[in-house]
């Protein structure tokens, strides 16, 4: 709320302050408190919404995209079997 | 104490997730497959030691991480630390302003999810260097929180943040270059 008062220097710290917590904002790490400080800002800052909002779309994206694979067919049956086997003969299961 | 029995039917449900996980770390399907069996009879064996009621999707995702530290990555041959190069913050947003004057460029509606192909966004976390591509995994493929991979890793929470940063940094410049290199954004324009 200061940094709003002091245009010339406060704006311009509270936007890279602001940034500077985008990863972590992103990644629900923040405390309530600097959530909503954050909150505030990118309410009123059009900047630091738009650099926050394409990170959260990349952070989905990414998401999406590298958990899509297909699982070799005989995979879970290779695992399950593994349950059964003693291999080596020592009474223990693997 | 959780019931070796009861394992395959709690744990297989997630098989999916770590096959994914796992061709992220080690970037081929044999390992890949080789290092998902491990984790399970690992799991299986050790079972009576997980806390039921607890996380089994982290617990599973901690045995498959070290599982790979020690072993796929030693056989793999790759160095411990690797570095990377330093880029500048808010890399992709600042650097997909390019766009707008490629011909084809990307309108305003078109998402991200459009925007980049589902080979090159694996390729580019495939191609961070280990110590930067794990935390990337499990936070951002994953969804762990910095706590669980500082854990996972055994690393403290500011080192996790720190390669965090820096390992989307580089994968955002890679995005970029390959959206580039395929044309699609006009190459930064010369003046």
């Amino acid at each position: 709320m200061n940094d709003e008062v002091s245009e010339a220097t406060g704006e311009t710290r509270d936007c890279s302050q602001t940034l500077r917590e985008l990863d972590v904002f992103l990644d629900g790490e923040l405390s309530d408190d600097q959530q909503s400080a954050i909150r505030h800002h990118l309410d009123g800052c059009m900047d630091c919404l738009g650099a926050f909002d394409f990170h959260a779309e990349l952070k989905s994206v990414v998401a999406a995209k590298c958990q899509s694979d297909d699982m070799p067919p005989d995979l879970l049956a290779k695992i399950e079997l593994c349950f059964g086997t003693d291999f080596d003969g020592d009474g223990l299961i693997g | 104490m959780a019931d070796q029995a009861t394992f395959a039917a709690e744990a297989m449900q997630y098989a999916p997730q770590l096959y994914s996980g796992a061709l992220r770390m080690t970037r081929n399907r044999s390992d890949a497959e080789d290092l998902v069996q491990e984790t399970y009879l690992k799991g299986y064996r050790s079972y009576h030691s997980f806390t039921e009621g607890t996380n089994l999707r982290a617990w599973l995702f901690r045995i498959m991480t070290n599982t790979f530290i020690n072993s796929y990555r030693a056989k793999q041959r790759r160095p411990d630390e690797t570095e990377l190069g330093d880029f500048e913050d808010l890399y992709l947003y600042k650097n997909l302003g390019s766009l707008q004057n490629a011909s084809v460029s990307r309108s305003a509606e078109e998402s991200l999810m459009e925007l980049l192909p589902d080979d090159e966004v694996k390729q580019a976390l495939e191609d961070l260097p280990d110590n930067f591509r794990l935390p990337v995994i499990l936070a951002d493929v994953e969804g762990f929180s910095y706590k669980e991979i500082a854990e996972m890793l055994d690393i403290p929470i500011g080192t996790v943040m720190s390669r965090l940063h820096r390992g989307r940094k580089a994968m955002q410049k890679a995005l970029h270059e390959f959206a580039l290199a395929r044309g699609l954004l006009a190459a930064e324009e010369s003046g």
